[in-house]
């Protein structure tokens, strides 16, 4: 079967062609070499009396060539099997194809520029939008506490929380530990190993316990909201809600926010714990500070106060990653390109956000004295 | 049309777990026919195709394939939802398996393409719509276009006018028809469309408890005393379609 492809002029007449062999798929490399080779010359006819195979595409290369000199090429001699093939390939692509133009690289930077800023607004309004939308559904929910979703937010509480109680306690241990270790490390030097404690103890509490666990909240859970959201967007699951007279907003974003909202505050605080007790296995183990001294010396270094300005922040952040995670699925299209493109913007957009809050809230306890 | 097999089945034994779907089913296809398969839902229709495009193991049996070399895919499958892939467009869906399994230049893998799209009756445009913006009538042309990229001697369409309204389906039905006239393959066709069957099967093979009860074209299956092909054939729905009187 395997015939390689021949195209040669007649010696008589060289405006006529010989095709001959496989006109097909599987020898298109062979075949374009012979019609680019053969193009161009003013073709009379092509005899195709000795091809022994025909597909679409050796038919549309004949086609082309047939169509390429100033009067079009009859075929002729053609196996009675490839008549309707041939037939049906002359109509095709008669249209003239669209040209898309070159376009000007710095205005397509430009043009870019302008897209992005455009999308900082949107997702702005978008953001204010969900935030608005959550709180009108919350206030349906004050207003009717028997539409509530109990069993919902029971069962999401336990994926984002419960579930995640481990892996946050393990990282926050590590984090404490590695805090710990560094600062005997460098304050060995000034003599000043036990303002370790102060160093871990104030850090844990009022910064890096509730920012790590929300980070690693906004990685775990904000993108499987985000993946679960736009799945059912792409199902029409969400149009289903919503022509059956529900509210998408309250029936599935409400009760993950509030489980998120209600969780995240238990995780840090399960993670300031495990990041202490980290911190005092260092210094036990690293710097020789008993745990009774550590313990001691944790007592005096932090008040209420410091352990209050890390937990108040835990709510807020969970509202973020939520809102964002329901923004961003949502606004899921139809492929799974876009599904995953949303869930890397949902984490990306969360983490970002998170981080710039705790900016926000570090300068407003530092003006309100706390 | 040359009445020799395209493909030959013989006691193939497909499951899972305790369950067996297809019981030592024999069935021949022959060249150049189309042949339309019926069952219930749930029956093993889409089993067995799936066995025989090799997406689904085999207990035992048989399953020769004529005029396909081992490991060479010269067959196209149409997907009951069409399967497209939704990061690609329309024209680059049907130029993948061109793209993959023939070395040809840029120009003429557009050119094809476009053949190809321009064959199942859409235009130059539709090619640059990503499939989410397709409707289920386009996506299924699509995909049609795709299974018949690499003019495939075989093709294997499951429930190919599912979901498509009476006169897209005739439309389909049409399509099949003359693709099948010009480019002379062989069709594998699991269908529920009494329509189809009628319109364009050259034979209708019917699969019950596990195995293929009747075969021949649709007169003589029409005549067949298996209960299930009667509750088929002669039920309220295929009367109305003028089935079985």
């Amino acid at each position: 079967m395997l015939n390689v492809p021949v195209l040669t002029a007649n010696e008589d007449d060289p405006r006529v062609l010989a095709a001959g062999g496989a006109w097909n798929v599987a020898n298109v490399e062979v075949l374009e070499r012979v019609c680019a080779r053969a193009a161009g010359a003013d073709i009379g006819a092509i005899d195709l009396s000795r091809v022994t195979a025909l597909d679409t595409v050796g038919a549309w290369l004949l086609e082309r060539l047939a169509r390429g000199g100033t009067t079009r090429a009859a075929l002729t001699g053609a196996d009675g099997a490839y008549g309707d093939l041939l037939d049906e390939v002359r109509g095709l692509n008669r249209s003239e194809p669209t040209d898309h133009g070159s376009v000007n690289p710095l205005l397509e930077k430009l043009d870019q520029l302008g897209r992005g800023s455009r999308r900082l607004v949107t997702d702005s309004a978008g953001f204010l939008h969900m935030l608005g939308a959550f709180s009108a559904a919350l206030f349906g929910v004050v207003k009717h506490p028997r539409s509530f979703r109990l069993t919902s937010t029971v069962y999401q509480l336990g994926r984002v929380g419960w579930q995640a109680v481990p892996i946050m306690a393990l990282i926050t241990f590590l984090i404490g530990a590695i805090i710990a270790q560094q600062g005997i490390f460098h304050f060995r030097r000034f003599g000043a190993e036990s303002y370790v404690v102060d160093m871990v103890g104030i850090l844990v509490l009022r910064e890096i316990g509730v920012l790590i666990v929300a980070i690693m909240v906004a990685g775990r859970s904000g993108s499987a909201y985000t993946a679960e959201i736009g799945a059912m967007k792409m199902r029409e699951e969400i149009d289903a809600l919503s022509t059956m007279g529900l509210d998408p907003i309250a029936v599935l974003i409400l009760p993950r926010v509030l489980a998120l909202v209600v969780a995240l505050p238990v995780l840090a605080f399960i993670g300031s714990l495990a990041a202490l007790y980290g911190g005092g296995l260092i210094a036990w183990l690293y710097g020789g500070m008993s745990p009774a001294i550590f313990i001691a010396r944790l007592h005096e270094a932090v008040s209420v106060t410091h352990f209050e300005v890390g937990i108040i922040k835990a709510p807020f952040m969970a509202l973020v990653i939520g809102l964002v995670a329901a923004m961003e699925g949502l606004s899921v299209k139809g492929s799974a390109e876009s599904l995953g493109q949303q869930t890397t913007a949902s984490v990306v957009k969360s983490i970002f956000l998170v981080i710039v809050l705790d900016g926000l809230f570090a300068v407003f306890f530092a003006s309100i004295g706390m | 049309m040359t009445g020799s097999t395209a493909i030959h089945i013989r006691n193939l034994v497909v499951g899972f777990g305790n369950k067996t779907i297809l019981n030592h089913l024999n069935l021949d296809v022959r060249e150049g026919e189309i042949l339309g398969l019926v069952g219930a839902s749930g029956g093993g229709k889409s089993v067995l195709m799936r066995t025989l495009v090799g997406l689904l193991p085999r207990r035992g049996g048989q399953i020769d394939f004529a005029n396909v070399r081992k490991g060479e895919r010269s067959w196209g499958i149409l997907f009951q939802q069409g399967a497209l892939f939704s990061a690609l467009t329309a024209r680059q869906n049907v130029q993948f398996p061109l793209r993959e399994n023939a070395h040809l230049s840029p120009r003429l893998l557009d050119e094809i393409a476009d053949a190809k799209l321009e064959m199942v009756g859409l235009s130059r445009a539709d090619g640059d719509k990503f499939p989410s913006e397709l409707s289920g009538g386009m996506t299924k042309r699509v995909a049609l276009a795709r299974a018949l990229a690499l003019d495939p001697a075989l093709l294997f369409l499951d429930e190919p006018t599912s979901g498509l309204d009476p006169i897209a389906a005739g439309e389909f039905d049409a399509l099949i028809r003359t693709l099948h006239r010009t480019l002379r393959f062989t069709v594998f066709m699991v269908t529920h469309d009494l329509n189809s069957l009628q319109a364009i099967c050259d034979r209708v093979a019917a699969l019950a408890d596990g195995r293929i009860v009747t075969v021949g074209p649709l007169s003589s299956v029409l005549e067949s005393d298996h209960p299930w092909v009667k509750a088929y054939f002669h039920g309220a729905r295929a009367q109305t379609l003028g089935f079985g009187t």
